[in-house]
């Protein structure tokens, strides 16, 4: 996989994960040249597109597109269940899972994805692993009195 | 605020979020940032040392911002700070950060990798996995360079924790991907391919991308991994939903490991032990068979899951291409697909199905669908299906079914999108083209297509009916009058006024018995459009003009009128106004005879690759593209017949027995009929026949190699993608060799990696050295590559150099050979007369000489001659032999093992250079960019003059046309030969472009018009 980008319905993104080394300036056009293409299609549509010399697999829960990009020899419907898993994951962390504990909570995201997909890579597909996995690190976190202003 | 806050929520972290959420525009969110980025900034500078906690929020806050767009240019030394922290969130939000915002920052680089190592080496899992997590994410070359050792050793370690080796593998596939140069493999390779065979699923399905990547890059290292992969797939493919537990997914078993198991049997031939095939298509079977079982749940997760492991197998299937009974059942399977209710299925079953048709096994079978795709063309409602239809038309395509895909596509392309038009125009050119039985229905499909997508006709489609129509002379009657036709439509495209322009001045008298189609009419009719169309058209309307003159005498009158008239005689673009008086002054000075030979019907074109077919390859990004250049394996007559132990003498002489192979500084170039490069004659004879530089731009590859005989640097290859250029300097045995790899498009290769080597024998008689290039070639860059070359002993064959990337997503694969020849390491001998011919007479034996007869075919010019012998690598010597005609030349080729002498005499016959003149002079053809085609009958002197330069002179001019044009005016016919020539040898020949004879005989009366 190349890349894996989360955005919304209005085209705000909300997660984004690179694969592959590419300058600052690339993944702004890439991103927002391939949210545009992808808002622009319509619901009943094929979840998968070729887009300039990728494949292109995404797929919409509620007001979120979930959207990868893999290479020419990847298998496409095994990429969307990779996103479903994702959002398996997410949805049993946060506990029913909706836009708003993404964007609070961006930086569990990235965790949760981590431990599942390293290097555009299936590591774990084991939900009860990934999760294991994420429950024991926040085990590791103190607990702090918020005092900050 | 957020509904669910986990584990230590950051309050102001959640604050700021807030508060950028609620602002209500652009401006404000960016003073809100502002003002954070202030308050930030001032934490960090303050004199109060922060704690780890406040620390990390700001850091969080940083990323935030970052992650909305905003530049973040401070703040990675305190993440860096982060990292060191022995509390695990702040770790963790220290490595983030880093693997978001990587900085090149080599100071920092250093720090990181520090804690990184630190982590790596504390045998706290969680940790291990952070730093790991960390470098599979940056991935970058310094991170290779400290870990790439480290790393294997994690992963096969027996004591390492399962969750650790498996960021390990996919760590080190990420370092491999971008820097395979760093990870060397070697000793852990059979460990690393045991981990096939991890009670672990999840190591397993971690370590096999690792597998499948280095297997496709190291096949016969890892080839045991076929039997440990076919065993695991085995037992899951026969395994209970529920025997897996967690790694059952929808109850598929463990559908993401039995993809990637059959995606690595994808790198291998079917295995040729007999029991693991068997088990293998046991295996296929199974999964075919499963297919046809009702689903176990209603969920679309089950059916993507089993249908991704479906359509793996299916791969495998058709990459063994070996096995009729699966292709057939394969391509059934896909047929049930191809009208099932979900859009994802159809549009897999149309994709996978093109790669079927193309198996003869299941050619047949994919056909059967035919009406079911058509009926996908028509009906889909989304374009991405519809296009993969197309693409299954086409190629489903044969003989049998030509005519009914070809109308299909048509009777699409005056709908279709606009986004896949001009593909599909190509496809349609190229099927008809493939499949035509009779010429008249090809001829009716272009014309039809120029009428209904006219716009997205490129060049070549029309050009290429324009060679078919002049190569066959039984359509070309047909042609003229459907063209004739087809210009009756008020409203007709350019390009068929292109076609119509050109058939109608060929073939036009095929039609004119016809009253209603009577030169008059024609001529008209073709006029009509003329003030609608741009130059180019106008040009070529000029000229077809002017055939009409000859083809239809009582024309003449009409058509001199029309070139007459201050529209076009005193026509603001050079172009026109000199075709103008050009023709104008043809068709009143020059006799009927005269005329009826220059214009002179075309003769058929040489018959080559269709050119619509390599512009399909082109828009396709090419599939391989393999290039093999012509080898001179006669180079035996340069050096074999040396004694290894003594000098060897090499004598070419140029006597008066002509021999057919010798091209001695051959127009080859120039005549478009020896397209294909003669390879008959010895290298140096090859090397004197050498063409000129427009050869070189024409993509001819076969001169890449011998080009460099003579000379060190220049272009060695060059194609629509890429250009290699060389530099390299020799001294002694040593050579050093520059290869400049230049990315010609605006997308980047990616895995680009470049690979010599010593074929046979020659692995110990050159050592070759080569540094590795980065992998990544941004578009319109340029990568540089050193290779490093040491003669250890004289050699025949040269240094194969192979160069692969991928080009939107196809692999490219390029071959060609390394100039390295053994005169390389020539060292340039001085000596006196006397010498030189003691040293010839004792090199008497017939085994110490090599002779080489050949014709010379063009002038010899002293200095290129020259020229040629120095870049041989040899010292010229002047003085030295009595016959003051014949070239002299002395070296010692350098090798490790040995010196040899050698001496060379190049005995040219005048009565040979007479014969050269002759031949050079009646036969040359050349290409310019106006379509013209010039085939000069002449003793003039000037004329002369320009064909010797034709094929030797290497200034790069662009406006020379024009200096030409100017010199004919200004009466200096000379001068404007001169021009003309240099202009013919560097435009690019246009090898498709329908050409223009015109054939100009340099009689007296035009050497008047030109001196007019």
């Amino acid at each position: 996989m190349q890349f894996m980008l989360l955005f919304s319905r209005q085209g705000k993104l909300r997660l984004q994960k690179w694969y592959v080394p590419l300058s600052d300036k690339e993944r702004k056009k890439i991103s927002r040249d391939l949210v545009q293409t992808i808002l622009a299609r319509k619901p009943k549509m094929c979840s998968f597109l070729e887009w300039r010399d990728l494949k292109i697999v995404y797929k919409r829960y509620a007001s979120l597109y979930f959207c990868c990009a893999v290479e020419d020899q990847d298998n496409e419907l095994i990429t969307l269940e990779i996103i479903h898993r994702y959002v398996e994951l997410l949805d049993k962390y946060f506990g029913s899972v909706c836009e708003l504990d993404i964007i609070f909570n961006f930086e569990k995201a990235y965790f949760i994805l981590d431990e599942f997909l390293l290097g555009g890579e299936a590591q774990e597909t084991s939900k009860k692993n990934v999760l294991k996995a994420i429950e024991q690190a926040d085990l590791l976190q103190e607990v702090r009195l918020h005092t900050d202003p | 605020m957020p509904a669910v806050s986990k584990g230590d929520g950051m309050r102001g972290l959640a604050v700021f979020i807030s508060d950028i959420r609620n602002c209500k525009s652009k401006e404000a969110e960016i003073k809100r940032i502002n003002k954070e980025l202030a308050n930030i900034r001032s934490k960090f500078k303050g004199d109060k040392a922060l704690d780890g906690y406040s620390k990390k929020k700001y850091v969080c806050k940083l990323l935030f911002i970052f992650l909305l767009g905003h530049d973040i240019d401070f703040g990675h030394m305190e993440a860096v700070n982060l990292l060191s922290s022995n509390k695990y969130t702040e770790k963790q939000i220290g490595y983030l950060f880093i693997s978001v915002l990587v900085n090149s920052n080599s100071e920092l680089i250093r720090l990181i990798n520090n804690a990184i190592k630190n982590d790596l080496s504390s045998r706290n899992p969680t940790f291990m996995c952070l730093a790991l997590h960390c470098i599979a994410n940056v991935g970058s070359r310094e991170m290779a360079e400290a870990f790439a050792g480290e790393i294997p050793r994690i992963l096969v370690a027996g004591d390492t924790m399962d969750s650790v080796k498996q960021s390990a593998a996919l760590c080190l596939l990420r370092l491999y991907k971008a820097s395979p140069d760093l990870v060397l493999m070697g000793e852990w390779t059979s460990r690393v391919v045991h981990l096939l065979n991890d009670q672990h699923m999840g190591v397993v399905t971690a370590a096999i991308s690792l597998i499948t990547c280095l297997s496709s890059k190291n096949p016969d290292e890892f080839k045991t991994c076929v039997s440990l992969a076919v065993s695991r797939l085995s037992r899951i493919v026969s395994s209970a939903s529920t025997d897996l537990q967690d790694y059952t997914y929808y109850f598929v078993p463990a559908p993401w490991l039995s993809c990637k198991l059959l995606r690595l049997l994808q790198c291998y031939p079917p295995p040729e032990d007999g029991a693991v095939k068997g088990r293998l298509v046991e295996c296929l079977e199974t999964i075919l068979n499963k297919a046809q079982e009702p689903p176990k749940s209603k969920k679309v997760q089950h059916s993507n899951a089993k249908n991704a492991i479906l359509f793996e197998a299916i791969s495998l299937i058709i990459h063994y291409d070996s096995e009729p009974n699966l292709l057939v059942r394969a391509c059934n399977q896909l047929g049930q697909f191809l009208q099932h209710r979900e859009t994802n299925l159809r549009y897999l079953a149309l994709e996978s199905m093109c790669t079927l048709a193309s198996s003869e096994f299941s050619h047949e079978a994919v056909k059967t669908h035919i009406e079911t795709v058509i009926n996908a063309l028509k009906t889909e409602r989304d374009v991405s299906v519809r296009q993969r239809a197309a693409d299954l038309l086409y190629a489903m395509c044969d003989r049998s079914n030509a005519k009914q895909i070809v109308a299909e596509m048509l009777s699409y392309l005056e709908t279709a999108d606009y986004s896949i038009r001009e593909e599909m125009v190509l496809k349609v050119a190229i099927l008809a083209e493939k499949y035509a039985v009779d010429y008249s229905w090809y001829v009716d499909t272009i014309l039809n297509l120029i009428r209904i997508a006219g716009d997205y006709v490129s060049e070549e489609v029309w050009y290429r009916v324009i060679q078919i129509v002049i190569n066959r002379d039984d359509v070309q009657g047909y042609a003229a009058k459907t063209v004739f036709e087809a210009l009756q439509a008020p409203a007709c495209h350019e390009n068929m006024v292109k076609v119509g322009g050109y058939i109608l001045g060929e073939f036009g008298n095929l039609i004119a018995g016809d009253p209603r189609s009577s030169p008059l009419v024609q001529f008209n009719l073709l006029h009509s459009k003329f003030h609608l169309c741009s130059v180019p058209t106008r040009a070529l309307l000029l000229s077809a003009y002017i055939k009409f003159i000859n083809l239809f005498p009582e024309t003449k009158a009409t058509i001199q009128e029309v070139l007459r008239s201050d529209s076009q005689i005193r026509n603001s673009d050079v172009e026109l106004q000199q075709r103008a008086v050009e023709y104008l002054k043809l068709s009143s000075i020059a006799s009927t005879d005269v005329l009826a030979t220059v214009l002179e019907e075309m003769p058929p074109f040489p018959e080559r690759e269709s050119s619509i077919l390599a512009k399909l390859k082109k828009k396709k990004g090419p599939g391989a593209v393999s290039v093999e250049l012509e080898d001179g394996k006669e180079r035996g007559e340069l050096n074999g017949g040396g004694d290894r132990g003594g000098d060897a003498a090499i004598a070419a002489s140029n006597a008066s027995t002509p021999s057919p192979s010798a091209d001695l500084l051959g127009l080859r170039s120039a005549a478009p009929v020896s397209g294909a490069a003669p390879s008959a004659g010895s290298l140096l004879v090859d090397v004197f026949s050498e063409a000129g530089p427009a050869a070189a731009s024409a993509g001819v590859n076969d001169d890449g190699f011998l080009r460099f005989v003579c000379k060190n640097n220049g272009v060695l290859f060059e194609n629509q993608l890429l250009q290699i250029g060389i530099k390299s300097e020799y001294r002694q045995n040593l050579g050093r060799m520059y290869l400049f790899y230049g990315n010609k498009t605006s997308v980047q290769f990616v895995s680009f990696s470049t690979t010599v080597s010593c074929p046979g024998e020659l692995q110990s008689q050159l050592n070759v050295q080569t540094k590795t290039v980065e992998p990544l070639v941004e578009g319109g860059a340029q990568v540089q590559q050193v290779i490093n070359i040491e003669c250890l002993t004289d050699f025949v064959d040269a240094p194969l150099l192979n160069i692969k990337f991928r080009y939107g997503g196809a692999l490219q694969n390029i071959s060609l050979k390394l100039p390295v020849t053994i005169n390389k390491f020539f060292q340039p001998t001085e000596m006196a007369a006397a010498d030189f011919f003691q040293r010839w007479k004792q090199l008497s034996q017939p085994q110490q000489e090599a002779q080489k007869i050949f014709k010379a075919s063009h002038g010899m010019d002293t200095e290129v001659l020259k020229a040629k012998l120095l870049g041989l690598g040899t010292a010229l010597l002047e003085n030295v032999d009595p016959n003051p005609e014949n070239y002299v030349c002395a070296g010692v080729i350098q090798t490790k093992a040995q010196q040899v002498g050698c001496l060379l005499r190049l005995e040219p016959n005048a009565q040979a250079q007479v014969r050269t003149r002759a031949r050079a002079h009646t036969q040359m053809y050349m290409h310019t960019h106006t379509q013209m085609y010039m085939h000069i009958h002449t003793q003039s002197p000037s004329v002369l003059l320009c064909a010797a330069l034709i094929a030797s002179l290497t200034a790069v001019c662009v406006f020379l046309c024009a200096a030409a044009n100017q010199a004919w005016r200004a009466g200096n016919t000379q001068l404007a030969l001169f021009s003309l020539a240099l202009f013919l040898s560097h435009s690019p020949p246009l090898s498709f472009t329908p050409f223009f004879h015109f054939l100009i005989h340099f009689s007296p009366h035009i050497d008047s018009t030109l001196s007019h």
